[in-house]
């Protein structure tokens, strides 16, 4: 089922059209082609760098990410549901946030119950685990616990058992049964046929991938070293037609291209790129913090392309899904207004609405703003819960926690200052606190 | 006597002189009345050579002490640990305990390394344990890398066995015909699939008592997938005569008091986690490639140049070395043999075994695991 909203199914189907229009008038501009085979000589070099494609330095100074989270986020904001009469009066259940959709979501007492094992009584990884407990306590049963679930290649307990975190040790293996990933000969294969497809044509979309890894990745102190293997996933990603099974329950579609002078001939029709999904500013740090986890490249290609059609693609299309970034982002709102109103009514006199600064972190799952090592606790709990509702508690904890400083600023540019930096927090007490200890 | 303090350099780097500056100290010329010169490699020499050397007065420092080719010729470098590594073995310290294939397990950290043409016999015999394996030739007698390679059969080194069976003496001539060859570390920790080294900073403020620091911060360098050889000086001396009778010597680095003296240490991680000791360089380069490279060396001389000139005032030879807690910056204490001394029982080993290096807190872009390794 791809999305039950016919306003939500619209909105998306908007939104993508303006998407391919940006990227077809970038291609007119430069006069770029969609797609392109490259000569024999091309070919054999790109062959040969093909493990350092970092070192190459394309000229990427005309080329402009299709959109950005901000971009995407305007979207969001005017979103509307034309069944639904807000009524010029105001009353105490108007949403004063920036997304005014009727969407259902959790409140505490009920992600209380959907994130049970996140609770004080259970011992968690990147709480437990610090140098002041006593092994003995948590971590020694936790990993043995780990241990025989993957010994037994049972997925659905994994799934139960990440959900207090992984040891580090075992975590490669717990995400890879998770998703059902065993780099068998024939996956090999296929990763082998998408990486010679990349050798033989060239697409546009390459040189937008290029360009997000070159102006992320490329400049984050923990992932600049995984700059070529980010190459080698996306570029083959783009070529996998695999990806477009996603679109059967995604409320997306993919973007069409017609072969030159035949326009609108349905037979002549291709998806644009063959995987469908057009990348846009920041995509690349999805696959990131991958790298730490995965070194051999067809099985962090694997691990990428499921984590993608599983949960990542909700965060850049518009649905009503509870995952769906909508969703997300009204969970985070509700929350933030629900129980700290001062601070929510505060932000939104000054101009900072906060939504304005937590929608880049959920967009990219946390990647690039938190530290690695909770970066990896906090998909942990992604993967256990098969949700990403998570993202946007942490989100609402995150300002919890900075509450304080946030309430003497004045102005938006000064509440992104005290949010600016995230890589010391860390996430596993900050969630505790915020569904478990704090007065509602 | 208020003075600013009198500064000369031959190395036009940003991070010295602007550090010098933001003490407003004053730029003079080697000719002049100085107090502090911040000198190259070959500037040291000149300073402290029986032909050309002149005697600094107690009113100046200088960034090399006399003989720091001791610890930073390659070649010296790894003939200083043998020794060291017999002495203690000598005393029955428990730091030489050998495994059960005679293998040091504590102090085997620098690889297995000759010098040629003297110890090519002693090479040979050691090749041929593994004949499947590399070795990387660096030659003393050049600089920046050039003319480093690796060999895997011993006919690729012929020339070598040749020279050893001529005169045992090493004519000044031939000494740039001289190597050194180590066992390459073939499986080195890949991060990213790129092969990385460490780059850590000691300082020394003075060998007699010992006194080093070791900087908390440090970094990687990551290669290209291409080999790049080390760009490490190798200094152009003449090779002297293998002594392979060890005998008792006095302690190796001679103390100077006008002298403090900045390392970089360059080490590999190979694939089991165990670090190696490849290189140490008495003039690290200062030159940044990108900001936060700046900023770390910038930090790092305002660090050493708190602990080496306290407070920034004209220098007294004669103080003891010992700075307070707060001027040590992003330094922390590595050895310091006055303290070790004063603390009873364990005199003996501290003193003899001199250091006690953790390497931790270093920006390692693993996964975040710091490597540490001790000896005491």
């Amino acid at each position: 089922m791809k999305e039950p909203l016919a306003y939500m199914r619209k909105a998306q189907g908007s939104w993508e059209k303006r998407i391919l229009k940006s990227l077809n008038s970038m291609c007119t501009e430069l006069s770029i082609p969609l797609a392109r085979k490259r000569p024999i000589s091309e070919q054999k070099e790109l062959l040969n760098k093909w493990n350092e494609m970092g070192t190459d330095e394309p000229d990427l100074s005309l080329f402009r990410p299709v959109y950005a989270p901000k971009d995407f986020l305007e979207v969001l904001m005017n979103l509307r549901n034309p069944n639904y009469e807000n009524g010029d009066q105001p009353s105490s259940r108007n949403h004063l946030g920036l997304i005014q959709v009727p969407l259902k979501v959790k409140d505490i007492p009920e992600l209380k119950e959907y994130f049970g094992e996140l609770g004080l009584n259970t011992g968690q990884l990147g709480i437990d685990d610090s140098a002041q407990v006593p092994p003995e306590l948590f971590e020694n049963e936790h990993l043995r616990i780990g241990q025989k679930v993957l010994t037994e290649q049972d997925s659905a307990a994994a799934q139960q058992y990440v959900r207090q975190g992984c040891p580090t040790a075992l975590r490669a293996e717990l995400w890879a049964l998770i998703l059902n990933i065993s780099n068998q000969p024939e996956d090999i294969l296929y990763y082998e046929q998408l990486k010679s497809n990349v050798i033989q044509h060239d697409l546009l979309v390459d040189s937008l991938i290029y360009k997000d890894v070159k102006l992320t990745a490329s400049n984050d102190d923990y992932y600049f070293v995984f700059e070529d293997y980010l190459y080698q996933v996306l570029f083959c990603f783009s070529r996998d037609t695999s990806v477009l099974e996603h679109f059967t329950y995604s409320s997306a579609t993919p973007p069409k291209s017609y072969i030159r002078g035949k326009l609108g001939m349905e037979e002549y029709a291709v998806f644009y790129p063959p995987s469908g999904v057009i990348p846009f500013h920041g995509f690349s740090m999805y696959v990131a913090p991958l790298c730490f986890l995965y070194h051999e490249p067809s099985k962090l290609y694997q691990i990428f392309r499921e984590m993608y059609v599983r949960f990542f693609f909700r965060l850049h299309s518009i649905s009503s899904h509870p995952s769906g970034i909508v969703s997300l982002c009204l969970l985070f709102e509700t929350l933030l207004q629900t129980h700290l109103p001062q601070l929510f009514y505060h932000l939104r006199e000054i101009g900072a609405q906060p939504l304005r600064i937590s929608f880049k972190w959920m967009v990219r799952a946390f990647s690039g703003y938190l530290a690695t090592d909770q970066l990896l606790l906090l998909w942990d709990r992604i993967l256990g819960y098969n949700s990403l509702e998570i993202l946007a508690v942490l989100a609402a904890a995150v300002f919890a926690f900075r509450a304080v400083n946030l309430m003497e600023v004045t102005s938006l540019a000064a509440a992104e200052a005290v949010l600016a930096d995230l890589s010391t927090l860390k996430v596993m007490p900050l969630l505790q606190i915020f569904l478990f200890a704090t007065v509602t | 006597m208020a003075g600013k303090v009198k500064w000369v350099t031959d190395i036009e780097k940003s991070v010295l002189i602007n550090n010098f500056e933001k003490r407003g100290w004053i730029q003079a010329a080697e000719n002049e009345d100085w107090n502090f010169y911040w000198m190259s490699i070959q500037t040291i020499r000149n300073v402290f050579s029986v032909e050309t050397g002149y005697r600094l007065s107690d009113d100046q420092i200088v960034n090399h002490f006399p003989n720091h080719y001791e610890l930073t010729r390659k070649d010296l470098m790894v003939k200083n640990i043998k020794r060291y590594r017999k002495e203690l073995e000598k005393e029955g310290s428990p730091l030489a305990e050998k495994d059960e294939n005679g293998k040091y397990i504590y102090l085997d950290f620098v690889p297995v390394t000759f010098m040629l043409p003297a110890d090519y016999n002693l090479f040979v015999e050691e090749f041929r344990k593994n004949p499947s394996s590399t070795w990387i030739m660096k030659p003393c007698g050049k600089a920046q890398g050039k003319g480093i390679f690796l060999i895997n059969k011993l006919s690729q080194i012929k020339k070598w066995s040749r020279d050893s069976k001529t005169s045992s003496f090493v004519s000044q001539s031939s000494s740039k015909e001289a190597y050194v060859i180590s066992l390459y570390i073939n499986n080195p920790l890949l991060i990213g699939g790129k092969k990385f080294d460490l780059r850590l900073y000691v300082l020394v403020s003075t060998y007699r008592p010992l006194r080093c620091y070791m900087y908390k911060l440090g970094f990687c360098r990551f290669c290209t997938v291409k080999y790049t050889p080390s760009t490490s000086e190798l200094d152009n001396m003449f090779v002297h005569l293998t002594n392979v009778a060890i005998q008792k010597h006095g302690p190796v680095m001679n103390n100077d008091k006008h002298c403090f003296e900045c390392y970089g240490y360059d080490i590999i991680i190979d694939d089991k986690l165990k670090p190696w000791l490849i290189e140490v360089n008495a003039s690290p380069s200062l030159t940044s490639s990108t900001a936060n490279d700046r900023i770390l060396k910038y930090n790092l001389i305002n660090d050493t140049l708190n602990i080496a000139v306290p407070n920034g005032e004209i220098p007294d030879c004669k103080w003891n070395k010992s700075p307070p807690k707060e001027a040590l910056g992003s330094y922390e204490v590595l050895y310091d043999e006055e303290m070790a001394q004063s603390d009873g029982p364990d005199r003996d080993l501290r003193s003899r075994s001199g250091q006690s290096i953790g390497i931790k807190g270093n920006r390692a872009r693993d996964s975040g695991k710091p490597v540490l390794t001790t000896w005491k």
